[in-house]
């Protein structure tokens, strides 16, 4: 007893349990405004409003869902497998959800601190096939079987043109850790400085790609679309079963954005953050959110009732409680014998963490509202005939640069600029062979 | 392998591997058919091997009804058929009793009929669109679409006080006098026009991935499209330069100018084309219409009591979804003897099975949304 104690007493002990009780217990009010943003921004980009009735403007939407979902009765198909209708959703989510464990949102904000952390994240996130698959058998649906083994066979392939795409920012920064590589990022010191977006380009286009793939979202939704005559995998589940599955969809989102945000985007670090100029930067974070918060308490004075007014002061409360905590690194004061300018780089570079997941998701959002639906074989076209080789020849590319860089002692960037160049003639090249199909042409008439 | 066309189950044939065919059931209720349509796919694999439809489901027996209403009493009804571009269906019927009559609309209100007609031509191209472009999963086309739409459907409500099954023209000419401000509505919806097409063209026309879902989609060749009767776009984008509204003028259409576009593989891309070019030329004609829309009284002296003289009329129009016809046989008295109407829709739908054939499941939705079919004119 006394061991246990001694044992969760030491910070580096109980802090991953603080984070996981977090995560477990915010994910899923996360996930539901994740959603309400999502409806937001479509509305937004198709010209109407979006939700504005259940709390002032729709702010109280995801609990309003939340709870239709759970009050929903419960129906298991008569002839499905129940053992295993019960087990698919949680096999997904838990999936999706252990995947934060390797995630840093600020330097020392991390579950688990693994040398191996991306490899760790992306073999977890691929056991949420398991749920797919598990999900579309045990409903004893063909159609449902149907979606779930073309939604499996989509995320098996992406899920190799992404890793592929990783591979390659693991090539840059020499090492498989989410924090390591996120450092390489930031530090000139003992990386580039700069983020690896810029190092990478195509190696983060692919990564975008095929996570969007990956999460099945449009335009590579067939296995789960409504106007298609399979159904999806989803189908025979209602209620709180199915927004199991949609939370674990949305953690994925999240994942797959965090993953891009490390890999690509800096991780923690503020845009530009070597770069003295560039300082004013610090306080867009205070700015953005401290306007938000305000914002929120103006429009507190237009709603008409008062538990609509409440509901505006909690948001703007919150809003300006975080801009508070973000601005007071910026003010340098000293409580006692803490200086709190040293807490900058944690705060920060959570607030930064979170505008580029967040900025990943408007994209993932912006591209599912703008485009249409590709067909499976086309989807699948895309992603053997395209994706995979274009991403093979970029790390042969980059892992070239890399050696010329390091043997020829030519600078990293201009290494970097011509294997970019390289990828790019190859993707062209693979481009063109995979538009190449017989052409179309018309049925001889029967008549 | 065998092709049978029974109305019941066909038989179970073997395919090439030997294995069953299988047939699924695109049932009544889907979110795709645009209304009441039930299709049975033969499917080998993932490939489709024949379709049938089954219609019916909204046959409301209008055609029988005609024989027990007088010809005024009547018009409310055709507006239910195409119930997307009702006016055009008015027009195509007054025009066909004032045939049978011998008389004319005079010119000021030929103009205003073309004037709506066109109208309800971009309006029914854009909910084609809309639609169309949700089934293939862009999901925003149909907002944009219907926002242009509800500005024409204000105009027809000001107009008539109606938005959808409008009854705006009479037999002889009109009923109601343009309203203060028509004019000005209706340039500036045609002012607005032109950029919004533009903006669904950037949409779609050169994306990728709206190219691969119907570049190559539902051919069919212009010689199977005239053996089967098909008209409006989809013959047109099968490369046949043929348009009602040039070959045999009606309403005032001999005074505006306007081209008629074509395609030329016949493919969804095409008709996709087609329709966009068309509503920029509705467009147009409304621009010169409005212009000169020529004084005068708007309803001819036809009497109160319609009684054509015994006798038949087979009069057609360039409805938006393709020839749109009335054959009237008149006995004499107040009640029409047989009202027989060319449902475009209707004739359009058989090429349904020409173009699915080899198509991918997938594409059925595109198919189907590119033939432009609406269930109501179908099965009246």
């Amino acid at each position: 007893m006394d061991a246990l104690l001694h044992y969760f007493t030491q910070p580096q002990n109980y802090l991953p349990l603080i984070f996981i009780l977090v995560i477990v217990a915010v994910l899923p009010l996360l996930a539901g405004y994740v959603v309400l943003m999502e409806r937001k921004i479509m509305a937004d980009m198709q010209a109407r409003l979006g939700p504005m009735r259940v709390g002032p403007h729709g702010l109280l939407q995801p609990l309003a869902d939340a709870v239709k979902l759970l009050i929903k009765e419960d129906i298991i198909p008569e002839e499905a497998d129940k053992v295993v209708f019960l087990l698919a959703p949680l096999i997904s989510v838990t999936a999706a959800m252990t995947a934060y464990a390797a995630i840093p949102f600020g330097p020392g904000f991390q579950i688990a601190e693994m040398n191996i952390g991306i490899l760790f994240i992306l073999a977890v996130s691929s056991m949420g096939i398991f749920g797919i698959v598990l999900a579309g058998w045990a409903s004893n649906n063909h159609y449902s079987l149907l979606g779930a083994l073309r939604g499996a066979a989509q995320v098996v392939s992406y899920e190799v043109a992404a890793g592929l795409a990783v591979v390659t920012a693991v090539l840059l920064a020499g090492t498989l850790s989410t924090r390591q590589l996120v450092m390489a990022q930031i530090s000139e010191q003992t990386g580039t400085g700069y983020w690896f977006i810029f190092l990478a380009p195509v190696a983060f286009f692919i990564f975008v790609v095929a996570s969007v793939a990956e999460t099945n979202r449009a335009p590579f939704d067939l296995p789960e679309a409504e106007s298609e005559l399979v159904a999806g995998y989803m189908t025979e589940y209602s209620g709180f079963r199915w927004s199991i599955f949609f939370l674990a969809e949305y953690a994925a989102m999240i994942v797959v954005a965090s993953l891009a945000t490390i890999l690509f985007l800096g991780g923690w670090s503020r845009p530009f953050a070597n770069t003295r100029v560039f300082d004013f930067m610090d306080y867009a974070p205070p700015v953005l959110l401290g306007g938000f918060g305000l914002y929120c308490l103006y429009r507190l004075l237009k709603q008409p009732a008062a538990w609509q007014k409440l509901v505006m002061l909690i948001f703007g409360g919150i809003l300006l409680l975080l801009a508070a905590a973000v601005a007071l690194p910026l003010t340098g004061l000293q409580l006692g014998s803490v200086s709190v300018a040293g807490w900058k780089p944690a705060i920060h570079g959570g607030f930064w963490f979170v505008a580029k997941v967040v900025a990943y998701l408007y994209f993932f959002m912006w591209i599912r509202f703008t485009f249409p639906r590709y067909r499976f074989d086309q989807l699948m076209r895309l992603g053997w005939h395209f994706l995979i080789p274009v991403s093979l020849v970029n790390i042969f590319a980059v892992a070239g640069g890399l050696i010329i860089h390091r043997q020829q002692q030519v600078g990293l960037e201009v290494a970097m600029f011509f294997a970019t160049l390289v990828t790019l003639a190859a993707a062209l090249l693979f481009a063109w062979l995979a538009e190449r199909r017989p052409p179309a042409h018309a049925v001889e008439n029967e008549f | 392998m065998a092709d049978t066309r029974t109305t019941d189950f066909p038989n179970v044939t073997q395919t090439v591997l030997g294995a069953d065919e299988l047939i699924l059931n695109m049932g009544p209720q889907h979110p795709s058919t645009h209304g009441v349509l039930r299709v049975k796919l033969r499917m080998d694999g993932e490939r489709i091997t024949g379709t049938e439809c089954i219609i019916g489901y909204l046959h409301r027996g209008v055609e029988k009804i005609a024989e027990h209403r007088s010809y005024p009493q009547f018009a409310p009804y055709v507006d239910r058929m195409d119930y997307v571009a009702a006016v055009s269906n008015g027009l195509g019927y007054c025009e066909a009793v004032e045939k049978l009559m011998g008389a004319e609309a005079p010119p000021r209100a030929r103009v205003v009929r073309t004037i709506l007609t066109e109208l309800q031509r971009i309006a029914s191209h854009l909910l084609w669109l809309g639609t169309h472009a949700l089934d293939i999963g862009a999901l925003t086309p149909l907002f944009y679409c219907f926002r242009e739409r509800e500005e024409i459907l204000k105009i027809f409500e000001k107009y008539c006080g109606a938005r959808l099954t409008t009854h705006a023209f009479r037999i002889g000419g009109l009923l109601y006098e343009t309203y203060d401000g028509f004019e000005e509505d209706v340039k500036r919806f045609c002012n607005d026009f032109a950029n919004r097409v533009d903006e669904y063209e950037t949409l779609l026309t050169s994306n990728r991935i709206w190219l691969e879902r119907t570049k190559g989609v539902g051919i069919i060749s212009a010689a199977d499209a005239i053996a089967i009767g098909a008209t409006g776009p989809v013959v047109r984008a099968s490369g046949l330069k043929w348009d009602i509204r040039k070959a045999m003028p009606y309403a005032a259409y001999d005074q505006f100018e306007f081209d008629i576009p074509t395609g030329k593989t016949g493919d969804t891309y095409d008709r996709y084309l087609v329709r966009m070019e068309e509503m920029r030329q509705s467009r147009r004609i409304c621009l010169q219409a409005v212009d000169n829309i020529p004084t005068g009284p708007i309803m001819a002296k036809v009497g109160k009591v319609l009684k054509p003289p015994v006798g038949e009329v087979y009069h057609s129009i360039e409805a938006p979804k393709g020839e749109l016809g009335y054959y009237i046989v008149s006995d004499g008295t107040t009640q029409p003897y047989r009202v027989r109407v060319r449902p475009p829709s209707f004739i359009n739908l058989q090429a349904l099975d020409q173009m699915a054939r080899g198509c991918l499941v997938a594409d059925i939705v595109a198919i189907i949304g590119t033939l432009d079919i609406v269930l109501g004119e179908v099965d009246r």
